[in-house]
């Protein structure tokens, strides 16, 4: 499991930029990151390299921030690794609640949320799935 | 043991209440009769103090309304010679031309001796540091607050508005225990306390505000209380009747005592002009019965409010009156609805995913008159988009149960809407008008 953060952004000139620079500043690296939007507000979910630091900076400066656990599982970086680890928690009856990818190196990057954490915390055991620690974000 | 700051008069039985004020209303309608404006009415009407022999009859007499004192401006309403005034008052007239509030020596003593009636019923004492966030100049929190805050005894520091870092280091350095605020702009004073560091809690002195001058709900008291670790008290007045003072909450909390030896109160219905009945809400009029300068018969206020039936468990026999449901002036009208912004903020209030600032815009969208409510959000952020969705879906929901229409209803970012530190704008009328 790895500490995701999201941020409720409103739909406004300059706001991403404003909190993207805001991080960059204190030197946060932003490993991965995605915009779930509409035409009133929008939810910025992003993995950082120390999301504790980022989590309390965000949060000194007023932003609309919480912090959640998500599944991260390296796949190969081959045409079927990606179907295939969602196979596993399909045929586990769980449902992808959201889910976002990026590739580091060698590694190709799951970032998921399951309707059932613990279900999923399953699958990875049972199916021996290789999964990235906060720590291993540090060292990305 | 309740304690008084003047305990014949607070405690006075009704009867002799009601002598009192018949005694004084002759007073003022002798007094009145001297002014260009009353002059002229009484004329017109034959009025004299023989119109009035009981507290009944008050009823046979005219109301005055704001724009009688607009039409006024400026000396129109002087029952004294100008030379025997020593303060005037008058009001921004943002809204028409300006009205003029013309004070006597004594009636500024009268008005200061009010409020500090007021204060010491909520607790306040000499040794209390009295810290005014009020604007000074023209407007009649500054210094109404300043002179009977001075006559009860307190430290007071004449603060004025705005400057939030400002009023911190007040409140931290000089000790300060009481405060006059308005409530929008104390919940703005928490936050920015709790982010410089400071729990008002544990590293301030302040044990009791006095908070007014714009309508607020309970769940809007309780959260200054909670946020600041203060006890808060409803205060009410108006420029026209001096200014704070008229009306205050005993530690009940629960409605307001307006002081009868001052003023007799009405409740009207805004449209019959009739009496209503104890416990339903009208419209306050109100006749000054202290005031040398400027006498006031049935003055209508706009503002509306009841009277709460029953006694007060303070032993103060001057009724009491409910917090006030908005100005009659501040009701919007939506397809044939009547919403007052309070209705708005109360619902709000109830969910702790929100923060305390809001603002209402009425616009004009296809031809449709809508409206569309900002809701800034407090500490509060998910990753479930479906969250939100949900969130929105219930407040429009309660929205529309408390208000009878639907209104737009869009979530915003802690800080986003424009910040306020004087009284706060709510409402915002963009609607095309045909």
């Amino acid at each position: 499991m790895v500490s995701q953060i999201s941020i409720f952004l409103e739909n406004k000139y300059g706001k991403l930029n404003e909190l993207l620079s805001l991080l960059s500043k204190e030197n946060i690296r932003i490993v991965a990151a995605t915009v779930a939007d509409t035409t009133e507000f929008g939810i910025l979910r992003m993995i950082v390299n120390d999301a504790q630091k980022a989590h309390q900076l965000l949060k000194d400066h007023h932003v609309n921030v919480n912090l959640t656990e998500v599944l991260a599982i390296a796949a190969q970086p081959s045409v079927d690794s990606f179907a295939d680890t969602l196979a596993h928690f399909t045929n586990a009856g769980l449902c992808i609640e959201y889910m976002y990818c990026f590739s580091s190196k060698e590694k190709s990057v799951l970032i998921l949320r399951t309707n059932n954490r613990e279900s999923a915390l399953d699958v990875i055991r049972k199916q021996n799935l290789n999964y990235i620690t906060e720590n291993d974000l540090m060292n990305l | 043991m309740t304690e008084y700051w003047q305990e014949e008069l607070e405690t006075i039985n009704r009867k002799d209440l009601e002598k009192l004020q018949l005694t004084r209303l002759w007073q003022t309608i002798e007094r009145a009769a001297k002014s260009p404006f009353y002059q002229k009415v009484f004329a017109e009407r034959n009025i004299s103090v023989d119109t009035v022999r009981t507290l009944e009859d008050l009823q046979k007499l005219p109301f005055t309304t704001k724009d009688d004192l607009r039409k006024s401006y400026p000396y129109g309403m002087a029952a004294i010679p100008l030379k025997e005034c020593v303060r005037l008052h008058s009001s921004s007239g943002t809204t028409g031309n300006p009205t003029v509030v013309l004070h006597s020596a004594k009636d500024l003593s009268e008005w200061a001796n009010q409020v500090a009636r007021c204060m010491y019923m909520v607790g306040i004492r000499d040794t209390d540091i009295f810290q005014n966030t009020s604007g000074y100049g023209m407007f009649t929190g500054g210094l109404g607050f300043q002179y009977g805050a001075e006559r009860l005894g307190c430290l007071t520091i004449p603060a004025a508005a705005g400057n939030s870092k400002r009023q911190i280091k007040f409140i931290v350095d000089f000790g300060t225990t009481c405060l006059h605020i308005i409530p929008s702009y104390a919940v703005r004073l928490a936050e920015v306390m709790y982010a410089e560091g400071i729990d008002p809690r544990k590293d301030t002195k302040l044990h009791t505000f006095c908070i007014g001058a714009e309508p607020h709900s309970e769940e809007q008291r309780q959260r200054i209380e909670q946020m600041i670790g203060v006890k808060a008290y409803n205060c009410f007045g108006m420029s026209e009747m001096n200014g704070p003072g008229v009306a205050f909450e005993c530690k009940e909390q629960n409605g307001l005592h307006i002081w009868e030896d001052y003023t007799i109160v009405e409740i009207i219905h805004p449209e019959t002009l009739e009496p209503v009945p104890e416990g339903e809400v009208g419209e306050l009029v109100l006749t000054t019965l202290n005031r040398e300068a400027m006498p006031l018969i049935r003055y209508r206020t706009r503002d509306l409010t009841c009277i709460l039936p029953g006694e007060c468990r303070c032993g103060r026999t001057h009724k009491r009156i409910a917090r006030f449901k908005g100005r009659s002036d501040d009701m919007i009208i939506l397809k044939g609805v009547n919403i007052f912004p309070i209705q708005v903020e109360e619902v709000l209030m109830q969910f702790k995913e929100l923060g305390s600032d809001y603002l209402i815009t009425m616009e004009t969208i296809d031809n449709n008159d809508e409206m569309l409510i900002e809701v800034e959000l407090g500490d509060f952020s998910t990753d479930d988009y479906s969250r939100l969705q949900n969130l929105t879906k219930t407040i429009t929901r309660h929205l529309k149960d408390e208000l009878l229409i639907t209104p737009r209803l869009k979530l915003v970012s802690k800080g986003s809407l424009p910040v306020q530190e004087g009284k706060a704008v709510r409402v915002r009328e963009l609607r095309i008008k045909n």
